[in-house]
């Protein structure tokens, strides 16, 4: 069934139509169920070889990729480069081009310089995955994000979704806006302006400064890490405490969005600051559920990249 | 003698636009007009037609970086120079962030030399406002003027302290120096790589806001005024930067800018596929501004064209976006991508040759040159705005190829370039 996924490299929402996604997302559909038989693999990707190339440290994206590609058969290799290479003060490109010759089939690539995987993508033959860039883009987390708002609310057209936090640091923001806005919802974002990167009206979005108008009517409230390695010493905001009061979902602010209003969060979670514990682990949340979907969506992205012809999930 | 014979002759210091020869005579500029080489046709040594051509002053370039001492990977005086002469510059003036920093004499000293062995373009070195660039404490800039030092600037950085930007206006008053700023807020710019806007958004880059460069230019005006000190602003970029200018011009100030060729031509726009040729500092802003440089180009509120040549490595380029080496190689591609402004209707051919030749040494008289005024040195180049090339590595003299025009074709080219009747680049045809 592998059908027409006419990109070589995943490396953002942008650039992808509408139909791309809808692949994807169909495609983790069918992928979904592999994780919940006591038989946890298929054999779709056997003897390709993925790389898993983290440059930021992250537990959930990593894990994520590695589950997927196991899963489908595949090699996986970690390679946590904080620890390797990069200490010695290897240039990416020479790292990239070292690992192409051990003749990868996909390279996934966290780096905490946005268009990092573009860079990469230029200079090898193999695919590129980008599982995360610097302030730019995290298209599986958008994926994975669009297929439990699919499996919720059945359809993403037309539905209100509001983005709280910190938008102008958020790769996932930005990734989520595109596709958002690629599938008819209406997005909307509430941050207090120090956090709103400028002109980011263009994605076709509405901005607010205050939560409260942001979340009326809405179905769907995605809260984003308050990012303090980035924000220290920035002025953004006075306090934890103040923002957790003015932009934090609580049971309480969250009264205006519609009664059945999902609730997101990429993770990891500062509690207590951008989400309450009570609304992280209510029943409106689907964090977990955005966990579980993620390897089904990774394993999508492996297999449309990188799977022969022939080969059936 | 050598006749430059038919060409149509552009000196925009003496009014000049016509089809006209030019003689030259022992260096310097012997006549010049129509027919005016009839009379020597038996003596001279060389006769070059120029049917078609474009024949100008030798252009000068108020704002280089020729890297040497201490980034000689990138550039240095020699390559710096032969790029030049290749780009139609006769005369260069470079800027002293180098390593070290051109704040003593015998730095500048040690340049000149170096310049005066190599030969061709004419060479003159900037030295810094403070020493090593940090800002604090003023150079010695009587004697750095003394050693041959012609403005200063610490350019790539901004003298960020109102209160030592008022003391160093204050002093190069008196040595009569023009003080060179570059115009940036770097507390509203840390870690940013690009025009703040709607792009960088898009990118995940943290941008530059146009009120960094606009702050520090109405500040600057402000104590230009307040101490009567000439005050040039270096690479403007932005639409309000330029009513700022324009203001203080209209307000009878010695204040004064330039414009570079990537800010002329290009936006934001090209950056985008982290393009790292297009990375440059101050950067690309939006097309409002593009459209504000080139009239206030035309109408003479920026005063000159200077190409910021920044060379810099394929090892600092070809890297991620955010760790790219900020900066434009500039001197021998800006004749073609600025002819793309007449091409396009947006400037007069006359206005582009005066803002290559006799306006920066109208900001910079120090300099000397820019016309062929009977008498001049016979800093001369001939142009062919016909001819397409492309943009090879290999076709540049330039050590670095950092130009967002690499591997592109262009229209207009350099023919001839003589610096006191001497030849400094001919092309090979």
């Amino acid at each position: 069934m592998k059908s027409h996924f006419p990109h070589r490299h995943l490396l953002g929402i942008e650039g992808l139509r509408r139909e791309d996604v809808e692949l994807l997302l169909d495609t983790a559909e069918s992928f979904f169920d592999v994780s919940r038989r006591p038989v946890k693999k298929v054999p779709t990707l056997r003897g390709k070889t993925i790389l898993n190339v983290f440059y930021e440290n992250s537990t959930r994206t990593r894990t994520s990729f590695e589950l997927a590609g196991k899963r489908l058969s595949a090699d996986v290799v970690n390679m946590s480069m904080s620890t390797s290479s990069v200490a010695k003060g290897e240039s990416l490109y020479d790292t990239v081009k070292t690992l192409e010759a051990m003749r990868p089939d996909v390279v996934v690539i966290r780096h905490a310089s946005s268009g990092a995987p573009h860079f990469v993508a230029r200079h090898v033959s193999h695919c590129v995955v980008n599982a995360g860039d610097g302030m730019h883009e995290h298209p599986t987390q958008a994926l994975l994000d669009a297929f439990t708002i699919r499996r919720k609310k059945g359809t993403l057209e037309g539905l209100v979704v509001t983005i709280c936090g910190d938008i102008a640091h958020s790769r996932v923001a930005r990734s989520n806006m595109l596709l958002l806005k690629l599938f008819g919802a209406e997005v909307r974002l509430a941050a207090p302006p120090t956090l709103l990167p400028k002109g980011v009206e263009a994605y076709g979005v509405r901005v607010f400064d205050r939560l409260e108008p942001a979340l009326e009517g809405a179905d769907v409230v995605m809260a984003l890490r308050v990012q303090n390695e980035r924000l220290m010493g920035g002025a953004f905001f006075p306090s934890a405490k103040e923002y957790s009061k003015t932009f934090g979902l609580s049971d309480r602010s969250l009264r205006p969005a519609k009664p059945d209003a999902i609730v997101m969060h990429p993770g990891p979670m500062n509690r207590g600051i951008e989400i309450e514990p009570s609304v992280a682990d209510g029943k409106r949340s689907v964090v977990l559920d955005q966990v579980e979907a993620g390897v089904a969506v990774r394993m999508a992205v492996l297999y449309l990249l990188s799977a022969d012809e022939a080969e059936a999930p | 003698m050598w006749i430059l014979t038919g060409g149509r002759v552009i000196d925009p210091a003496n009014g000049l636009d016509e089809v006209a020869d030019v003689v030259i005579d022992e260096g310097k500029i012997l006549a010049v007009g129509e027919g005016a080489g009839a009379p020597y046709r038996e003596r001279a040594e060389r006769v070059i037609d120029c049917a078609g051509k474009l024949v100008t002053p030798g252009f000068v370039d108020i704002h280089v970086h020729l890297r040497e001492p201490g980034h000689e990977y990138k550039e240095d005086i020699a390559s710096g120079l032969a790029a030049a002469a290749a780009g139609g510059f006769t005369a260069v003036c470079a800027m002293p962030n180098t390593k070290p920093v051109n704040d003593e004499r015998a730095i500048t000293r040690a340049m000149i030399e170096r310049a005066r062995e190599v030969g061709g373009s004419r060479f003159f070195p900037i030295a810094a406002i403070t020493k090593g660039l940090e800002g604090k404490e003023l150079t010695e800039m009587a004697e750095l003027k003394a050693a041959g030092a012609i403005a200063v600037s610490d350019d790539g950085k901004c003298v960020m302290n109102a209160q030592v930007m008022r003391r160093a206006f204050e002093y190069a008053r008196g040595q009569g120096l023009l003080v060179i700023q570059h115009c940036e807020d770097h507390h509203m710019t840390a870690g940013s790589h690009m025009h703040e806007g709607p792009n960088a958004t898009r990118l995940g880059l943290r941008g530059f806001p146009r009120e960094a460069e606009d702050i520090i230019v109405a500040r600057d005006i402000i104590l230009a005024e307040l101490t009567g000190a000439r005050y040039h602003v270096a690479h403007i970029s932005s639409a309000r930067s330029v009513r700022l200018v324009r203001e203080a011009k209209e307000r009878g100030l010695p204040v004064t800018a330039e414009v570079t060729p990537h800010h002329l031509l290009l936006t934001d726009d090209a950056v985008l596929g982290y393009d790292t040729h297009c990375k440059c500092n101050p950067p690309l802003r939006e097309e409002s501004d593009r459209r504000a440089l080139v009239e206030a180009l035309a109408d003479g509120t920026i005063d000159c064209i200077a190409t910021d040549h920044a060379p810099h490595s394929t090892l600092e380029k070809d890297c991620e976006f955010d760790r790219a080496a900020v900066g434009v190689n500039g001197l021998e591609t800006a004749f073609p991508a600025l002819l793309q402004l007449v091409d396009r209707g947006e400037l007069g051919l006359g206005r582009l040759v005066e803002a290559l030749t006799i306006s920066p040494v109208r900001v910079l008289p120090e300099v000397g040159g820019g016309t062929l005024s009977v008498g001049a040195p016979a800093d001369v180049v001939v142009l062919d705005p016909e001819r397409r090339w492309t943009v090879r590595r290999e076709a540049l003299r330039s050590r670095s190829h950092n130009t967002p025009l690499l591997d592109t074709e262009v229209k207009g080219a350099v023919e001839l370039t003589l610096v006191g009747g001497q030849v400094a680049f001919e092309r090979v045809s």
